[in-house]
């Protein structure tokens, strides 16, 4: 390559359609100082990372941020993130559960928690007692999860084995078709009908399908319309083998993007619920983390107290 | 608790299910199991660390090929792990 293309090249960056918000925030209505006991959870997961600071049981603060390639450090930076502006410190914190992929390398973690009994527990508190159907929809994995109205697992079922229905999965896509990852379920939906799905979920062959369908002279919606929906089908055949008991409620990133949730919908003939407050069902995970850490503390306190 | 190990794909439904509330963490199932399917840890799911059954990380993508010397085209002798498992808290979905 001359140099003369290579200035061009580094002169026009390339916008990464894949990425989606990342965010901090607290309640400025809090006084964290009042509190008798403040929790944290932390929820390392395969492509995101959460914090969940608690105070007396009420979300206090939070941040989500990408993962990348090191997991103790991105779970050091959300909690810094989620700190910022607070007052508040780590040293301050009585327990912090971590969880999810990089659950068991966080270095300031009091104890670990599989993912699966957080999510359960933080879905919860987002969307009411009333929930007994939960589909966590992560990063590079997909969870089907029954439980009881104290949200405790009953029966769960997880596929990692491939990426199909991952929040992973639909980053490609929104590359490949140079969508922003934000607008996809959206977009999605202006089709005059409903095209067939891709005949492969498989992120590999669905990306080279999807290409044959743009060749063919598809729309970009109708190839996003196509994929949501093979991806919706993919994960409701997850969802059959435990069985689905409304209420139903989705948790994870992919429970934001309209276009996979209104198709589950559809394929279970069930709506899902939608979060109770501004709760953002992305941080379910951490938040079931911060609340299983309350409850230690507690009972660290009372056998403290007939020790 | 049932919890659901494995996965489906092209070919068929692999999972074992766990009955966490059956299972006593004795590890029958750890020594009667030939591919080493089987592991015995506290339980992630109560806080109280009580012991458990569980599928290793390692095969719960590959149950169809680790379980499949066990289960022979045709006339098939009780699944070790099912039998060894008093309890009865081990199901093999396929």
């Amino acid at each position: 390559m001359s140099n003369a293309t290579q200035t061009a090249v580094q002169a026009q960056p390339q916008q990464e359609f894949w990425r989606w918000k990342e965010y901090n925030w607290h309640d400025p209505h809090l006084d964290w100082q009042a509190a008798t006991t403040i929790s944290c959870g932390i929820d390392v997961g395969s492509v995101s990372t959460q914090a969940v600071v608690l105070a007396d049981g009420r979300l206090y603060a939070f941040a989500s941020r990408r993962t990348g390639n090191n997991s103790p450090g991105s779970a050091q930076k959300a909690l810094d993130w989620a700190l910022e502006e607070t007052g508040l410190t780590l040293g301050k914190i009585h327990f912090t559960v971590g969880t999810g992929y990089g659950r068991v390398n966080i270095p300031f973690a009091d104890k670990a928690i599989t993912e699966i009994a957080c999510h359960a527990r933080g879905a919860n508190f987002i969307y009411g007692p009333s929930v007994r159907t939960l589909l966590d929809m992560g990063g590079q994995d997909c969870k089907a999860i029954r439980c009881d109205e104290r949200g405790k697992v009953q029966n769960f079922l997880m596929n990692d084995k491939c990426a199909a229905g991952t929040g992973r999965g639909m980053e490609v896509f929104a590359d490949l078709l140079q969508v922003p990852i934000e607008s996809v379920g959206e977009m999605s939906f202006q089709v005059e009908v409903e095209p067939p799905p891709v005949s492969s979920t498989c992120v590999v062959f669905g990306k080279s399908e999807a290409l044959g369908l743009l060749r063919s002279g598809w729309s970009k919606e109708k190839v996003l319309a196509s994929y949501c929906r093979a991806m919706a089908k993919r994960v409701v055949e997850l969802l059959a083998r435990i069985g689905v008991e409304p209420q139903f409620a989705i948790t994870g990133g992919i429970s934001k993007n309209i276009g996979i949730v209104r198709r589950i919908e559809d394929e279970l003939g069930v709506e899902a619920l939608e979060p109770q407050g501004d709760y953002d069902p992305q941080i379910a995970g951490a938040l079931g983390a911060a609340l299983f850490a309350k409850a230690l503390v507690e009972r660290q306190r009372r056998q403290g107290a007939t020790a | 608790m049932k919890a659901n190990y494995g996965y489906k794909d092209g070919s068929g439904e692999y999972y074992i299910t766990i009955d966490s509330d059956l299972c006593t963490g004795c590890g029958s199932c750890v020594t009667a199991c030939p591919a080493e399917v089987f592991t015995v840890v506290a339980d992630e799911f109560s806080l109280d660390d009580e012991q458990v059954a569980i599928v290793a990380e390692a095969q719960r993508n590959k149950l169809k090929y680790a379980c499949a010397p066990c289960k022979p085209v045709g006339e098939r002798s009780p699944l070790p792990c099912v039998a060894a498992c008093r309890p009865g808290a081990i199901e093999h979905s396929w």
